[in-house]
C-alpha cells in the first residue's frame, strides 16, 4: 500500500500506528481495511482495535514481551493488503429537527454566519457525511464532510449542559450529542434518534466507514418519532453503500 | 445481601472494567488502583475479575445480610467490624447483620472492598464498573441492596500469605514513557517533566487528574487521536492532565507521557495537594 506508517508502543499492553496527520477519505479507507485485517488475524485473542482520523491503536490483554516482533507482524499483515479489495459501509439517514426551539444557537449562528435559517439548513442536509470514528462520548460520531461554509469556530466556553440528541457544529465538524454533556460546538437541531443503547451488545449500529445524510424534519414528526422510539416501533434506516 | 446504610463520599462497584467497547466511545472504566483491588480478591481466593467496592475519601456503612468472608486492601480508612478495628489486607469472616464501617481516611485515597465470589450487580456491556449513561447510576445509594452470594466462612482457606506492596501508598515517583508527543517538546520542557515537582490540584476524579504549576506550553493541539488511562496530555494554556480509567477513548491534546500501570496505581492514591515526581524510564 501507499503509506508510510509508523509504529509504536503507546504503554506496555498497546500499540500505535500512524498516518500522515491529514482528515482524508483515502486513509480512512487505508485505515479500516487494515484494522479489518488486523481484527481478523487476533481473532483468537482478547484485543480491541480502535481507530481515530490517521491512527489505529491496538490494545491487548497481556503485556507486550517483544514489540519489534509484533511489528513485524504488523507491517507483514499490511503489506499483504489487497489494494482493490472494498469494505462494507451504509448509509444512515439521520432525521434532525431544526426548530428554534431544539437550536439554541440557530438564531445567533445565522446572525454570525450572515445566513438564512433555511441556507444553513439547505447546506447541513445537502452533503454526505462520512463517520471516522466514535469517541468523546459513547456514541459520539466524528463526522467528515461539512460544508466549509458552515464552518465556524467552537465557542470560547463550553455550554454547560447540551441535551442529548443535539446536532451542532464546532469548526469544521458537525455531529450529534449521544447523551446531555457539556460542550463548546453550536447547537443548531435536535435528532429524536437514539444513536447509543448500553443494553445491545453492538450499543451503536453506525460503524466507522458508514455514511450519515441529515433530513429536516417538524417539530411534530420530531414528538412522532420519540414515541415510536419509546413504543419500540421506530427502526433507524440504512442501505448499503458502495465506499 | 449487602444493604448500604449510608454510602460514603463516593462509592462505586468497580471490577476490570469494559474490555472491547472502546471503538464505541465507551471508556474502560475498572477499579482506579487495579493493583489494591485485585490483591483484595486474591486474598479471598476470588478470580481477579471479581467485582469490588472502590470507596473514596470517606466510608460507607454496610449491613451484610449473609455469611461470608471479605477483604480490604489499598487506602487506610479505618475500618470497623461492629465498631471493633479490623486491618486492610486480611480475610475477614462475616456474620449475618455484621455492619462494617469506617472510621476516617488515615493514608492514601481509594480503598477496595472485596467479598467472596464477587458483588453479583447487574453487566452492562460486559462490565459491573459503574459509569454514567451506562450503568443505571454512577455510584450506590442508600437503601441500595446489592447481591452476593452466600459462602459459609470455613468453607475455603485463605491465601492472605501474600504480601502487600505498601510502597504503592507511599512513594512519589511516577515512572512514565515518552508519549507519541513527546519528541515534539522543547528540550527546556522535557527537562522540566522530568526534574519538576508536581501536585495534584483540585481537578481530580476517576477522568482525569491536572496537576500544578502550569508549564509555558508552544506546542499545537492535535488531530483527535486515541488515549489511554496514564495518558499525560499538555493542553494550550500549559495544564498537565493525567487521564484515569473513566477518561474519553480519543482526545485533541498533545500526549507527552504515558504512566505505566503501576505509576496509574500510585496516583489513584494521591489526594488534592499531594506531591509526585516523574521518571522517565525511556
Amino acid at each position: 500500500m501507499g503509506f508510510n506508517l509508523k509504529y509504536s508502543k503507546f504503554n506496555s499492553s498497546s500499540i500505535l500506528i500512524e498516518w500522515q496527520q491529514s482528515i482524508d477519505q483515502n486513509i480512512l479507507r487505508d485505515i479500516l481495511k487494515f484494522k479489518k485485517s488486523i481484527n481478523s488475524h487476533y481473532f483468537k485473542l482478547k484485543v480491541e482495535v480502535i481507530n481515530t482520523y490517521t491512527s489505529i491503536l491496538i490494545i491487548y490483554d497481556f503485556t507486550i514481551d517483544n514489540f519489534n516482533d509484533e511489528f513485524l507482524t504488523l507491517k507483514e499483515l499490511y503489506s499483504s493488503l489487497n489494494t482493490i479489495q472494498n469494505f462494507d459501509s451504509k448509509l444512515w439517514e439521520i432525521p434532525v429537527c431544526y426548530d428554534d426551539s431544539f437550536g439554541p444557537d440557530l438564531i445567533q449562528y445565522s446572525v454570525t454566519k450572515k445566513m438564512s435559517k433555511s441556507e444553513i439548513i439547505d447546506c447541513h442536509t445537502r452533503n454526505l457525511y462520512t463517520v471516522y470514528f466514535l469517541g468523546f462520548l459513547p456514541g459520539f460520531l466524528y463526522l467528515g464532510g461539512l460544508d466549509p461554509k458552515l464552518n465556524l469556530a467552537r465557542k470560547k466556553s463550553p455550554s454547560l449542559n447540551v441535551k442529548k440528541g443535539s446536532v451542532a457544529i464546532g469548526g469544521y465538524q458537525t455531529g450529534v450529542y449521544p447523551q446531555d454533556s457539556p460542550g463548546g460546538w453550536h447547537v443548531i437541531g435536535n435528532s429524536p434518534v437514539e444513536l447509543f443503547n448500553p443494553k445491545q451488545s453492538l450499543p451503536c449500529k453506525i460503524l466507522p466507514g458508514d455514511k450519515i445524510r441529515f433530513y429536516q424534519i417538524s417539530k411534530t414528526d420530531h414528538e412522532r418519532i420519540i414515541e415510536e422510539i419509546d413504543s419500540n416501533a421506530f427502526k433507524l434506516i440504512s442501505i448499503p453503500h458502495n465506499a | 445481601m449487602l444493604k448500604v446504610v449510608k454510602s460514603g463520599f463516593y462509592t462505586t462497584i468497580q471490577d476490570s472494567g469494559r474490555f472491547g467497547y472502546r471503538a464505541f466511545g465507551v471508556p474502560i472504566s475498572g477499579s482506579m488502583d487495579s493493583y489494591s483491588s485485585h490483591y483484595a480478591n486474591s486474598i479471598l481466593g476470588n478470580d481477579r475479575d471479581c467485582a469490588v467496592l472502590e470507596i473514596t475519601m470517606s466510608g460507607p456503612e454496610l449491613h451484610f445480610q449473609e455469611p461470608t468472608q471479605i477483604a480490604i486492601a489499598g487506602a487506610d480508612l479505618t475500618p470497623k467490624l461492629n465498631g471493633k478495628l479490623i486491618s486492610n489486607n486480611q480475610v475477614i469472616d462475616i456474620k449475618f447483620n455484621d455492619v462494617l464501617s469506617f472510621a476516617g481516611l488515615r493514608n492514601g485515597l481509594r480503598c477496595y472492598l472485596a467479598i467472596k465470589g464477587g458483588l453479583q450487580s447487574e453487566v452492562y456491556l460486559g462490565s459491573r464498573s459503574m459509569y454514567n449513561t451506562i450503568s443505571e447510576s454512577d455510584t450506590i445509594n442508600v437503601g441500595e441492596e446489592i447481591y452476593y452470594e452466600k459462602s459459609p466462612s470455613n468453607s475455603i482457606k485463605t491465601y492472605s500469605n501474600l504480601k502487600y506492596d505498601h510502597d504503592l501508598l507511599s512513594t512519589k515517583i511516577l515512572e512514565v514513557e515518552n508519549g507519541p508527543e513527546y519528541n515534539e517538546l522543547p528540550q527546556e520542557l522535557k527537562n522540566k517533566l522530568s526534574k519538576l515537582q508536581f501536585k495534584v490540584s483540585k481537578f481530580n476524579n476517576r477522568m482525569a487528574y491536572q496537576l500544578e504549576p502550569l508549564m509555558p506550553n508552544t506546542i499545537e493541539t492535535i488531530l483527535t487521536s486515541p488515549v489511554l488511562p496514564g495518558t499525560v496530555q499538555l493542553t494550550p494554556n500549559g495544564n498537565l492532565i493525567i487521564l484515569m480509567r473513566d477518561c474519553q477513548t480519543t482526545g485533541g491534546y498533545p500526549r507527552v507521557l504515558q504512566l505505566t500501570e503501576r505509576s496509574l496505581n500510585i496516583i489513584s492514591q494521591k489526594r488534592q495537594g499531594e506531591k509526585i515526581f516523574f521518571r522517565l524510564t525511556n
